[in-house]
């Protein structure tokens, strides 16, 4: 009762705190969306480069995330920025890759060949082939890699505080140094909270997003 | 029209090659359907699949309207070729509507003349627009899948129809009946069709001409009745099954061999003792019957015997009538059901026409296979004509 009491007492700092914290995630999100679906595209296109982008994705995602704040601020800091949100906002792009291109790459390759050879006989470009079909049918399974992501994300945006990125961590890193139980488990309440909302709000988008058809062929096929 | 010269493709490289297709010769001419026949692997995806480029020729040349289609851009080529497959390869995010106007929209028709043109498809194909214009694929039977999907080919009203095995996804009765249906269509639209097949039923209903492919060769490229009567070797013949016979039956209809002028006709309203003389200066073993211009059946000369009255009162009325286009494998099944050597054919308003008899039938079959009657049994069977 007594952290929902530093809560209620402090929540000018809480609202703030969370606003940053969804802020830096989100930003991440925006920068790595498009980063991710186009390279998962492309290495549908290009499958030579496949394994490589993967294994690569691969290799981030197994970085350890104060191990990458470790390896990037020297670079960052030629540039004066090895502390704050930019590194912060970097490492969850990276980490978002593997997700986002995994999910991208899979779901375009599961289009039925079939219709891509439809398609593809009845005089679409690859373009369009792209935007009339392939894409349209990816989207689900796209919208569940940028759902990992986000819900990962926002794990690890918890651990940037230590390089000093803001956020909900902060009450979790602060809360330990002083020792003070009641601000730790605020902070890991909230982050877990948000964790939940922003699954939740991802799980509904991918409902929105797919495609009437498809939906009639789940129903109808179950 | 298409024409294949000199058509070889070969998959893979180094080791691991595979030839596909063997230096294929062949024209489909304008306004045809084409069937390429054979077993699985023989390459007659592969044919279809150059033609519009899915595939790359290895060596020779194939034009369209005599046009090379190397000299075609690719995406224009393809769509000036309808294209329908065994899949049937409906979008499954788009409506019925939006899955034929894939094309059009391709070509950038306007709005009004695109869904003027998808009612008018769905209603060539017997779906209803109203009912079927905004569902979605899933919705529907296999059987109107694959309508949407020759709907969807012949969209854009192209010349050329490549049809890759286009009923080969449904039930034998839906399957006839589409196959009826497009038939129907095809005699209308005389579109210039490469239909792959690998039934020999489809191909000799479908077909103008058929073309058999073994192992990547054409082996004889002919009409299905040639291919049935004259197979080239004993592939075709082995292929085309031993029930050639049968087939060519299948082909041939009541118009080709009905006999207009029977000898042996009596009215009902002769008497039986004048029908019977008759009947004997003919030397008929029985008459037929008419009243009026209409067929109400056959006598017996023994029937006659015991009759006083009018021959109406001896008559034996027919089980079925034929009309001109009944197939003559129709006619010869309800003979061998009735045990009735002869029956009547008539026009639309039931008047006589004509006959048909076994012993016709079975000229015309011998006929048919001038070259080997041997295969045909000559069976002297004893049947009044
Ligand atoms: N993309 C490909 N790569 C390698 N070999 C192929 C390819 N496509 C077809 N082949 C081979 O070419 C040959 C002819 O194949 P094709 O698909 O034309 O046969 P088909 O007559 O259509 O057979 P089916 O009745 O089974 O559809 C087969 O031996 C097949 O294995
Ligand atoms: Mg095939």
């Amino acid at each position: 009762m007594s952290t929902l009491q530093f809560i209620m007492d402090n929540l000018n700092e809480v609202l703030y705190l969370s606003w940053e914290h969804i802020w830096i995630v989100g930003i991440a999100l925006l920068i790595a969306t498009p980063i991710g679906v186009v390279l998962g595209i492309v290495i549908t296109k290009h499958e030579q480069f496949a394994s490589r982008v993967l294994n690569g994705a691969n290799i981030l995602m197994t970085i350890p995330s104060l191990a990458l704040f470790g390896l990037m601020l020297p670079i960052l800091s030629m540039v004066d920025m090895g502390l704050g949100k930019v590194p912060a906002i970097i490492a969850l792009v990276l980490y978002s890759q593997l997700p986002i291109i995994r999910n991208t790459y899979t779901a375009i390759k599961n289009v039925p060949p079939a219709l891509v050879d439809a398609a593809r006989g009845m005089g679409m470009s690859k373009w369009k082939l792209l935007r009339e079909l392939e894409i349209p049918l990816a989207i689900p399974l796209i919208i569940a890699g940028l759902r990992t992501a986000a819900v990962m994300n926002i794990g690890v945006a918890a651990i940037a505080t230590y390089i000093g990125a803001g956020g909900l961590g902060v009450y979790i890193q602060q809360g330990i140094a002083r020792v003070y139980p009641e601000m730790i488990m605020s902070g890991a309440i909230l982050v877990s909270l948000l964790a939940i909302v922003v699954d939740g709000g991802m799980a509904l988008l991918e409902r929105v997003a797919t495609p009437e058809g498809i939906k009639v062929q789940r129903k109808l096929s179950r | 029209m298409i024409t294949y010269e000199s058509v070889t493709k070969v998959y893979g490289k180094g080791l691991n090659t595979v030839t596909a297709l063997d230096n294929v010769s062949f024209t489909i001419p304008k306004g045809e359907v084409v069937v390429f026949l054979g077993p699985s692997g023989c390459g007659k995806t592969t044919t279809l699949r150059l033609t519009n480029r899915l595939e790359t020729l290895t060596r020779g040349v194939i034009t369209i309207e005599d046009q090379n289609i190397m000299d075609i851009d690719v995406v224009q080529l393809r769509q000036r070729l309808g294209y329908v497959i065994q899949a049937i390869g409906l979008f499954p995010n788009k409506t019925i509507a939006e899955n034929i106007a894939v094309v059009p929209k391709l070509l950038h028709w306007d709005e009004e003349r695109i869904s003027k043109r998808v009612d008018e498809l769905l209603e060539m194909t017997n779906l209803d627009p109203e009912l079927y214009r905004d569902r979605y694929p899933a919705e529907l039977s296999g059987g109107q899948q694959q309508r949407v999907g020759v709907a969807r080919g012949l969209a854009a009203d192209p010349n050329i129809l490549l049809m890759d095995e286009p009923f080969g996804a449904i039930d034998p009765i839906n399957r006839e009946e589409i196959q009826d249906e497009f038939l129907k269509l095809q005699t209308k639209l005389k579109k210039t069709v490469a239909f792959v097949s690998h039934d020999i039923h489809e191909a000799i209903k479908m077909g103008d001409r058929i073309a058999i492919f073994e192992k990547g060769r054409l082996v004889q490229y002919d009409t299905p009745e040639v291919i049935l009567t004259q197979p080239k070797n004993k592939f075709v013949s082995d292929f085309v099954g031993a029930d050639r016979a049968l087939k060519v039956l299948g082909l041939m209809r009541v118009s080709d061999i009905i006999n207009r002028t029977p000898k042996n006709i009596i009215q009902g309203g002769d008497r039986s003792a004048e029908a019977l003389h008759f009947l004997n200066t003919k030397d008929s073993r029985y008459g037929i019957v008419l009243e009026h211009n209409k067929p109400i059946g056959f006598v017996t000369q023994k029937s006659l015997k015991y009759e006083d009255g009018p021959v109406r009162d001896a008559v034996e009325p027919y089980p079925v009538f034929l009309r001109e286009k009944t197939p003559l494998r129709d006619v010869l099944s309800s003979m061998l059901m009735y045990s009735t050597p002869t029956f009547c054919v008539v026009d639309d308003d039931k008047n006589f026409a004509g006959t048909v008899t076994y012993n016709d039938i079975q000229k015309a079959v011998k006929a048919s296979y001038a070259d080997e009657t041997e295969n045909v049994e000559p069976v002297e069977t004893e049947v009044a004509s």
